[in-house]
């Protein structure tokens, strides 16, 4: 146990805060469009920005160094700086085809998923599979050189804005339901590809439904061989949960409501002062704090390479940040008073955002409820706490599977 | 930047898990429990002789010299199997003499203590709760301190007190001295037993020291204590896994229904992540001073608490066995029930952590 970093870190440290001395943009160069996009460039070349990923696809081709990337991370986020993207593209895609793509696959894809100019949406869960993922019907039928794609997805965050889809599909019915399944990527340009969209209890419209009438994809837009697509996309929903359990936001998002402590009253005084209230805040914070030291703790057993030293805290990152983020809205919206019956605004984007208004909060306090249902529901995170976690008896389940 | 243990720490922890498996299974925990005799002379024999009572004494007093988180790891092993050996009050007493003692009183007291041939305890909490220095009432007059201490840990066996005084100082008493009585508390952990000590001018001998050296001790307590917590409710949930896996009902085992397994899940999830935070808890008193005391005081809040709430839903999901006397559960709920009130109570750990961080 040493919190310290050694001098070479301190060193690179240094180096990476020379460099976002550059951020944010002045003048000219601030006002263009793209100005992030430009800055995250400039962080690839400089060799911060996209550090693991190789420079022929558009990364900076760095020797892998977790310390070094938990430096960059921090400090990029202490900034505010444009850094690495935490897209479904960059975030999930690109780790999953630098994992299982082919050459062309990593070529053609990679290097527009890490400078935007491509966006990606996830298409797995379908209205009959939720939980239940892998009893998904939609099906891909080859035909020549094609997949034919026929179904719906649902769910599908940002499907509008998505140039690129990766999805399951179905391409061997009679195959049991983990092995019929394979990964591809979809062109939400295809004709017979048509989304519409879905609107979500905070008035927000990010969530779409996608329906496939005999869309045709290209053969090769498989990933991994045909039947392999259910592997393919664990790999995806490990990135996924840890871009979930993100002790920073837990942290930003404890410091926003303290805060919100400080502005609303209690009996004429600040409510920071209400005693009952500390109380109640140092709760929270313990399990603030505990998520912050044990994602410390995952992070080092990776860095030796002892990951499965971690492996029960680990599975439980994405379901104890869910819960702590709800604590800390709970929290919030108690303190809300009567302004809790106010209606999110319409700046009061999705719930990622710092919160400042009251139906800011008010929207993060329904916000918070989404995480316990994507990327694996907090009632499936507990039987995989229980099953994998402390061998306790799978669910029941057909003997079919 | 390496937030784990080292190769000799993870090796500390298996061999004393190895030795108080063999030494002090459930059912010797249980004897000594039943008898209500609180310490087993020999279990802490084997301790010493292992080096473990005096881990934290330089090495040149004949100790181990290591830090408080190998302190706190030693007490989560110690948690987990409820061993009744008088650790907690010997190291507390020991740090305060490393920390505040003269070198006359260093080499007069910790070789000995080092080797477990004299036990040490520690004489802070004053009435029903007063653990803060500013608080102690206990009077020195020349030599001779007067007054009343409560909750001293294994006071029966122990050869030495460190008392916290008025002004929030320490002194040293020997138990053995004239003036001094004690009276066992009949605490609720027996592997733990507690005793208020009554001082009628029995002689002393002051430490060096104001009230930073106590609290620095409290802090290194608070930190051990979560530690303790954590292992013991590991060690209860690792009984309610258990338990479920064997018990049938309706034809099945119980942890096949989810509800069960859901429960069981949840109190993992409450417990198994603060691991991380006693370590960090540990580390930053000894190492971390600007943190460190507010790190200790929400830990031992934090656990001790979500541990106590672990422990009552262990107990149901025993069902009526759960209940009972004859049940292991109940050692380790009641170890927990010392856990969160020595040293101060969440409630009053979370004043002081809202106090220290400005609030």
């Amino acid at each position: 146990m040493d919190l310290e970093y050694t001098e070479q870190y301190q060193v690179y440290r240094e180096e990476v805060r020379r460099f976002l001395k550059g951020w944010p943009l002045t003048g000219e160069e601030a006002d263009r469009p793209g100005a992030a996009g430009s800055f995250r460039k400039r962080g690839i070349e400089a060799g911060f920005v996209c550090r693991n990923v190789p420079t022929e696809y558009g990364g900076a081709g760095q020797e892998p160094d977790a310390l070094k990337d938990a430096i960059v991370r921090q400090e990029f986020y202490a900034a505010r700086a444009p850094g690495d993207l935490t897209s479904q593209g960059a975030g999930l895609l690109v780790p999953t085809l630098l994992e299982f793509g082919t050459e062309a696959q990593k070529k053609r894809f990679i290097p527009k998923a890490l400078a935007d100019e491509e966006r990606w949406c996830q298409g797995y869960s379908e209205p009959g599979s939720g939980s239940d993922l892998a009893s998904l019907q939609c099906r891909a039928t080859l035909d020549g050189d094609d997949y034919v794609l026929s179904g719906q997805k649902i769910w599908t965050s940002n499907a509008r804005e998505a140039d690129w889809m990766f999805g399951l599909f179905r391409t061997d019915p009679s195959a049991s339901k983990h092995a019929g399944i394979s990964y591809l990527l979809v062109d939400m340009k295809t004709p017979g590809v048509e989304v519409r969209p879905l609107k979500e209890m905070t008035g927000g419209m990010e969530f779409n439904e996608i329906f496939f009438n005999d869309a045709r994809v290209p053969a090769e837009n498989l990933v991994g061989k045909p039947g392999e697509g259910w592997a393919v996309s664990r790999a995806t929903l490990v990135h996924e949960r840890n871009l979930i359990a993100n002790p920073n936001m837990m942290r930003d998002t404890f410091n926003d409501l303290l805060d919100l402590a400080r502005r609303v009253e209690i009996n004429g005084r600040p409510a920071l002062e209400d005693r009952a209230l500390r109380q109640r805040l140092v709760e929270i914070e313990g399990y603030v704090r505990t998520g912050e030291t044990s994602s410390m703790l995952q992070f080092t057993a990776g860095v030796r390479g002892e990951p499965l030293k971690a492996m029960r805290p680990m599975m439980m990152g994405k379901l104890y940040s869910t819960d702590t983020m709800q604590r800390i809205q709970k929290c919030a919206y108690d303190l809300l008073g009567a302004e809790g019956m106010l209606a999110p605004a319409s700046e009061d984007v999705a719930g990622w955002g710092r919160k400042v208004t009251a139906t800011g909060w008010v929207e993060a306090y329904i916000f918070s409820m989404g995480p316990s249902i994507a990327g694996g529901a907090s009632n499936i995170q507990l039987n995989i706490i229980g099953e994998r976690g402390y061998g306790l008896p799978r669910d029941m389940r057909p003997p079919s599977s | 930047m390496d937030f784990g243990l080292s190769e000799e720490q993870e090796l500390l922890q298996e061999t004393l898990r190895g030795f108080l498996s063999k030494e002090c299974p459930a059912s010797r925990s249980r004897e000594i429990f039943d008898a209500g005799a609180g310490h087993d002379a020999a279990l802490w024999s084997g301790l010493a002789e292992m080096g473990f009572v005096g881990l934290n004494i330089p090495a040149e007093y004949g100790g181990a010299g290591m830090e408080v988180l190998d302190l706190a790891l030693v007490c989560e092993i110690l948690g987990e199997s409820g061993a009744p050996v008088p650790f907690f009050g010997h190291v507390m007493a020991s740090l305060a003499l490393i920390q505040g003692g003269s070198e006359e009183q260093k080499s007069l007291w910790l070789p000995s203590l080092a080797a477990g041939e004299k036990i040490a305890s520690i004489a802070l909490c004053e009435a029903e709760g007063e653990w803060v220095p500013e608080q102690w009432q206990c009077g020195v007059a020349g030599d001779r301190v007067s007054g009343s201490k409560s909750f001293v840990p294994n006071a029966d066996v122990a050869d030495l007190l460190v008392v916290g005084v008025a002004g929030g100082g320490l002194v040293l008493v020997e138990t053995g001295a004239e003036g001094v009585n004690v009276e066992n508390l009949d605490g609720i952990d027996r592997s733990r037993p507690v005793f208020r000590v009554e001082f009628d001018e029995a002689p002393s001998s002051p430490l060096e020291t104001g009230g930073d050296v106590a609290r620095a001790v409290s802090d290194a307590g608070l930190a051990m204590l979560a530690a303790d917590a954590f292992g013991a409710a590991s060690h209860l949930i690792d009984l309610a896994v258990e338990y479920a896996k064997t018990r049938e009902q309706f034809g099945q085992k119980i942890a096949q229904f989810q509800a069960v397994k859901h429960q069981i899940a949840r109190l993992a999830l409450d417990i198994e992540p603060s691991r991380a935070l006693y370590w960090y808890g540990a580390y930053a008193v000894e190492h971390l001073p600007e943190d460190g005391p507010r790190a200790a005081a929400l830990a031992k809040s934090h656990i001790t608490d979500r541990a106590l709430s672990a422990a009552r839903a262990v107990v149901e999901l025993h069902g009526g066995l759960g209940f009972t006397w004859e049940c292991d559960v109940q050692m380790g709920f009641k170890r927990l029930m010392f856990d969160r009130g020595f040293l101060g109570t969440p409630a009053a750990l979370r004043d002081r952590c809202a106090v220290l961080a400005g609030w």
